[in-house]
């Protein structure tokens, strides 16, 4: 919904909610890339974030990337490709490791951080909802998000996708 | 020509889609903005932001590495 002096009035834009159930690094981007895409291409854009999606929420952002349990993370290295065994994820500092060569890449590539793609989505508008039952049930604190939030619940969900053209779940 | 010009070059998805819709915001309807891109899906990503958006691709090219496109603004 736009808003105009401060008041609400309904737009006649197309509208796409999403909503955000992963907290870890390569899960973040879908969500945000589309997003912010869709925002500029004047959809309104609603995005509610859930259980470990909350995590994307968090003014501090420590996302992690691990390859236990993900065949298909086969990172680009010297002209090949590697792909870590199960066994080798599990070993303590892997998942470290494995986060800090994807961070690299990222870079690298000209690929957006998820802290740019968030910056984006809140000038561009994107309304971004954390789900109360997730704050209660991990003990996490509003004021540790960011301040450009609005805290709801399923309802709040579901009245935006009912008048939706496009609902996401990732 | 171009009245303003968007150098994305190293910049992958989404960023050059995001960058020229914050350009085309700050021009007058009419007014064309130059984007610059290194990044191959910038063609077909381009191509769909105009059709959706209805702003207008007036010429695109490439010439091998960097590719051009000339977007009209409309409102």
């Amino acid at each position: 919904m736009a808003e105009e002096n401060g008041i609400k009035v309904p737009s006649n834009a197309k509208k796409m909610t999403i909503i955000c159930t992963k907290g870890s690094l390569d899960w973040a981007y879908p969500p945000f890339i589309l997003a912010t895409t869709a925002a500029a291409m004047d959809v309104d854009v609603t995005m509610f974030f859930t259980f470990y999606g909350l995590q994307l929420l968090k003014k501090d952002l420590k996302l992690k990337v691990t390859p236990l349990g993900n065949p298909a993370m086969s990172m680009p290295m010297g002209g090949m490709h590697m792909v870590m065994p199960n066994m080798v994820g599990m070993i303590p500092g892997v998942t470290d490791m494995a986060s800090v060569m994807m961070k690299n890449l990222i870079k690298k590539k000209g690929v957006a951080s998820i802290e740019e793609l968030r910056e984006a989505a809140t000038l561009s508008d994107v309304r971004m909802i954390g789900c109360q039952m997730t704050l209660d049930l991990f003990e996490l604190d509003k004021s540790d998000m960011i301040d450009e939030i609005e805290i709801g619940g399923a309802a709040t969900w579901m009245e935006s996708a009912l008048e939706s053209d496009i609902n996401l779940y990732m | 020509m171009a009245d303003e010009v968007l150098d994305a070059k190293g910049l992958n998805c989404p960023l050059p889609i995001l960058k020229a819709k914050k350009a085309l915001n700050g021009l007058d309807d009419g007014k064309v903005l130059e984007v610059l891109s290194t990044d191959p899906g910038s063609v077909a990503d381009f191509e769909a932001f105009c059709r959706a958006t209805g702003n207008e691709l007036v010429e695109q090219d490439n010439d091998g590495e960097v590719y051009r496109f000339l977007i009209k603004r409309v409102a």
